[in-house]
């Protein structure tokens, strides 16, 4: 027995941009690792930082992220424009990746509309708050 | 709440398989880091700004050996499971070897966590 299965057009909606997007931010943040941890070794890290220290420039490459390790010189090469549009783009994919994960339990966790509005907002609220901090962060350090 | 206290205990009855367990994991996993990205960011700027003993506990607890083991699972695996999602998902024609992508992922996951854990519990048990 056969069954046809009849496909919709696929319509450009709020829910199918997220779930692109969570597909294209989740390859990004993969990427932006690789180019973190290979940056650090090109730049030296296999001399001069422990495994832990070059894992935290992997997720967050920012000189201040690793200003407890012993970088002899930590201005050169380490803070650039390259490595600030790094940060911006790894805070920003994974900031909107992960709300965007926390807006997903709610709506399959929260049976009540009410409290599920109230979550959203407040997640909205913290993604404006991250990205804010972030990227003050990243500017000023 | 209850509806929902009873849909997720009938959640339990669901035999989805192996693709529901790696959907269950990305979901358990994807809080995981959740969790350990607002800790370290809370802990960090309490620390920085007013060196809060607060700031300090929870350091203690995230740099701990068994939660890092625990943060490393949900990195690791939230990121391979990541990959293969996004392979079969942006390429459907590849949907029907869906079976081998589940098999490649635990066997990319298993050797790396494994290292992970030697180095991870090695260190942890002799006090470094």
């Amino acid at each position: 027995m056969t069954h046809t299965r009849i496909l919709h057009r696929r319509t450009i909606s709020f829910e199918f941009v997220m779930w692109l997007f969570m597909r294209l931010s989740g390859a990004a943040l993969l990427i932006l690792g690789a180019i973190g941890m290979a940056g650090a070794l090109y730049m030296g890290a296999r001399t001069q930082m422990d495994l832990v220290t070059l894992m935290r420039w992997t997720f967050f490459p920012n000189p201040n992220h690793v200003i407890n390790s012993n970088i002899p010189d930590v201005n050169l090469g380490w803070v650039s424009t390259y490595w600030r549009i790094m940060q911006m783009l790894i805070v920003f994919f994974g900031a909107t990746h992960g709300i965007n994960g926390l807006r997903g339990v709610v709506n399959d966790h929260v049976p009540s509309r009410v409290a599920r509005v109230i979550l959203i907002g407040l997640l909205v609220v913290l993604w404006v708050a991250v990205l804010g901090a972030g990227g003050y962060i990243i500017i000023t350090s | 709440m209850n509806t929902g206290i009873r849909a997720t205990l009938k959640g339990f009855g669901y035999k989805g398989g192996g693709p529901m367990w790696s959907w269950v994991l990305h979901r358990i996993t994807g809080a995981g880091i959740i969790l350990f990205v607002a800790l370290h960011v809370v802990a960090a700027f309490l620390l920085q700004q007013y060196g809060s003993g607060i700031g300090k506990a929870i350091n203690v607890v995230y740099e701990s050996w068994p939660f890092q083991a625990f943060i490393y699972f949900c990195v690791i695996f939230h990121a391979l499971n990541g990959a293969r999602i996004i392979v079969l998902d942006l390429w459907p024609q590849m949907l029907q070897y869906q079976r081998e992508a589940t098999w490649l992922q635990w066997l990319t996951f298993i050797p790396i966590y494994g290292l992970t854990l030697f180095l991870l519990i090695g260190r942890g048990l002799s006090g470094g």
